[in-house]
């Protein structure tokens, strides 16, 4: 977790808004460190975390944890995490014929139409368990990262039905004995190709945007590679379901990857120009 | 002591999947910090393999690519797990040299091999690598090496220590100092008969295996692609590349080199049409190679004919999929060839994605125009700089020529902003 990203974010892990999809863009850099620190944030705010992890193994997200300060292997173990490891699984499914369906079902079949058997392993994931006390805060899914979907075959429309049916589960789930809303988050990552004319990407990550509440867009600089910014960062709040009466609020600001952490600061204004 | 101690690589998920495979097993990679996982060790227990060296930053386990300029430039070499992804050139003159680099610096490890092309006989290729060029000192060792091979292991009787003949022999412990990390190759001579006869490797063509009856699981990429998948994880099973096979004593690296990926010849026709039937077939085939890679000590070259590919966004997506990806332009048959600004150089290498494992950042060079050029033995990848003005008489036009075709770099060039005048100190 950046504590200056949380100071730019207004946000705390105690007092984090609920109910809300936030979404991670990436446009000619790599947004993975947002990734990261949503995830050391939510772990933190102890809240139940179900991470679809397509891109990099376990051991990745576990080491770079361990640098900011949270440690997966233990939030797994106590039941905190529920980790996809979507590298591993695909060589499951694809080497051996499965009994019961499989998240990734989909990478065996030529046509598959859709990622309901990936749903359902988030619903089961995330389901609030009987025990009588609230032991985690809310649920929280994050995904890392959707394009990857797009890849393995997948339409845009597909997985947009599929995020559409993790929210309507995560953000608003009525429990029968008891009757609250169980406001969860989500977290998406999915990448901006630019000019790479994607099509199924633009659909995506279009309709994604107008669902969000809150985008976050890492870009390259326009004037290329430097050494001390690593890139720009792009805030959007936004709030979709009411009509726009509230102008969205944007922020710009630069930023610098180090080895635990990201400095922030406005634009021009790096340490190193100074 | 942390650069030695600590191989906290990709790998140490492999760690993590043997440890819950079997716990009786000895991995060699070790995590920063205290274990989560208890194996029947007394202690940590380093064994490290011939040719291959820890990060400097964060520990992860290296492997040469074959060009010591181009492990430079990727900050140290390839890590283990990960693919190197080289864009061809346009006639695909230079990039079957780095694969066979790469191939080459396996044979010189003893490093597995993997070869797998649609268009050649892996036995060909193997004949075609360049030879080492080796000092003399490392010379004698490699010359008792292939002799040790040959000859199997005769229990020379001990007569003084003979105690210590009961002993088992020792793995070697710590870093590897004899053997180096990179070797240079001479490209005009040929690898040695005897070293490529030494060496352990699987060959993968095409045209035998498609009509071959191996079990294939149904997949939903094309036959080749699935067999090739197949026939890789088999290898990596038998093998024990991914610590499956706990009797293995010594612990080796597989060097998987698969050519002309995405080609026709694959059965692919992403190069053909634009929307052909197959458009996701190579996604797919990366993705799961990724995984299989990732899972295993082994590393991987694909070369791939990118500038043939019809759809831009699978281009994007290969390389989203891919970890270190090395594009290689070449200045023949195009206007650059005869471009004065050019003349010294062969062509532009453009490092075009460096993957962030295990960590934030990462090592990425400062030197955004790198051109290589061939020479008569070596193949060198420089900093691209304009040629020194040695003419007699400095004449206006020649500056303004130079001018001109140095407008053309990119932007992190360092030179200033092209104008039709300069100024003339």
């Amino acid at each position: 977790m950046f504590v200056e990203l949380n100071n730019l974010l207004n946000t705390t892990p105690d007092r984090a808004e609920q109910g809300k999809l936030t979404l991670l863009c990436d446009a000619k850099t790599d947004g993975s460190f947002l990734v990261h620190h949503f995830l050391s944030f939510y772990l933190k705010a102890n809240c139940k975390v179900c991470f679809v992890a397509l891109i990099q193994s376990f051991s990745h997200y576990s080491i770079v944890g361990q640098k900011l300060g949270v440690s997966l292997t233990m939030a797994r173990e106590r039941g905190q995490l529920v980790f996809l490891e979507g590298l591993k699984s695909a060589v499951d499914v694809v080497f051996q014929a499965q009994k019961e369906p499989h998240p990734l079902q989909f990478l065996r079949e030529a046509n598959a139409g859709n990622l309901k058997p990936l749903f359902e392993f988030v619903r089961e994931a995330l389901k609030p368990v009987d025990s009588g006390e609230a032991r985690w805060t809310y649920p929280v899914l994050l995904v890392d990262d959707l394009s990857v979907l797009l890849s393995l075959g997948m339409g845009a429309v597909a997985v947009l039905d599929f995020i559409h049916y993790c929210r309507a589960t995560v953000c608003w789930e009525l429990k029968a004995s008891i009757l609250y809303l169980m406001q969860g988050n989500m977290v998406v990552l999915v990448h901006d190709s630019g000019d790479a004319e994607d099509e199924e990407n633009d659909i995506l990550l279009n309709g994604l945007s107008h669902q969000s509440h809150l985008i976050l867009r890492a870009e390259g600089l326009a004037t290329g590679f430097c050494r001390d910014v690593h890139g720009q960062l792009r805030i959007l709040w936004r709030r979709p379901s009411q009509p726009a009466v509230h102008r969205d609020q944007s922020f710009t600001y630069q930023y610098k990857i180090q080895d635990k952490s990201v400095s922030f600061f406005a634009k021009g204004m790096s340490p190193a120009v100074l | 002591m942390a650069a030695v101690a600590t191989c906290g690589s990709v790998a140490a998920s492999t760690g993590s999947a043997v440890a819950t495979a079997s716990k009786s097993n000895v991995t060699s990679f070790q995590r920063r910090g205290p274990r989560a996982s208890v194996t029947n060790d007394s202690g940590p227990r380093l064994v490290s393999i011939a040719g291959t060296r820890p990060s400097v930053r964060n520990g992860q386990l290296l492997v040469s690519t074959g060009l010591p300029a181009l492990d430079q430039l990727l900050g140290g070499g390839l890590a283990v797990g990960t693919v190197l992804l080289i864009e061809e050139d346009k006639y695909n003159i230079y990039s079957p040299l780095l694969f066979k680099y790469f191939l080459a610096e396996g044979i010189v490890n003893g490093h597995t091999l993997l070869v797998a092309s649609a268009k050649e006989d892996p036995a060909n290729i193997l004949q075609e690598l360049p030879a080492p060029l080796l000092d003399d000192k490392c010379k004698k060792e490699f010359d008792e090496d292939v002799y040790n091979h040959k000859t199997p292991e005769s229990n020379i009787k001990m007569k003084i220590a003979w105690r210590y003949q009961l002993l088992p022999k020792m793995e070697q412990i710590g870093p590897v100092s004899s053997s180096r990390f990179g070797h240079y190759y001479d490209a005009s001579k040929r690898m040695p008969q005897e070293l490529i006869e030494a060496s352990n490797w699987h060959g993968f063509f095409l045209p035998e295996k498609i009509s071959s009856t191996l079990k294939v699981e149904p997949c939903s990429l094309t036959p080749g692609y699935t067999k090739l998948l197949q026939f890789i994880q088999n290898i990596i099973y038998e093998e024990g590349f991914d610590g499956s096979n706990p009797q293995k004593k010594q612990r080796n690296i597989l060097r998987i080199g698969i050519q002309n990926l995405g080609s026709p010849l694959w059965g692919d026709d992403i190069c053909c049409a634009e929307n052909g039937g197959n458009s996701h077939s190579l996604t797919k085939f990366l993705y799961v190679l990724r995984g299989l890679l990732r899972t295993s000590l082994s590393a991987c070259i694909i070369t791939m004919p990118t500038h043939l590919i019809q759809n831009k966004a699978i281009i994007a997506r290969v390389t989203t999929l891919s970890d270190v990806v090395v594009g290689l332009e070449s200045f023949i048959g195009s206007e650059r060839e005869t471009n004065p600004l050019y003349k010294d150089y062969h062509g532009l290498i453009h490092i075009r994605q460096i993957p962030r494992l295990n960590n934030l950042i990462c090592d990425e060079s400062d030197v955004k125009d790198l051109a290589f050029k061939l020479k008569r033995k070596l193949f060198t990848i420089e900093r691209l700089h304009l040629p020194p003005d040695l003419s007699d008489t400095v004449s206006r036009s020649s500056k303004m020529d130079l001018a001109e075709s140095a407008k053309r770099l990119g932007p992190g060039c360092g030179m200033m902003a092209g104008g039709k005048k300069h100024l003339d100190f």
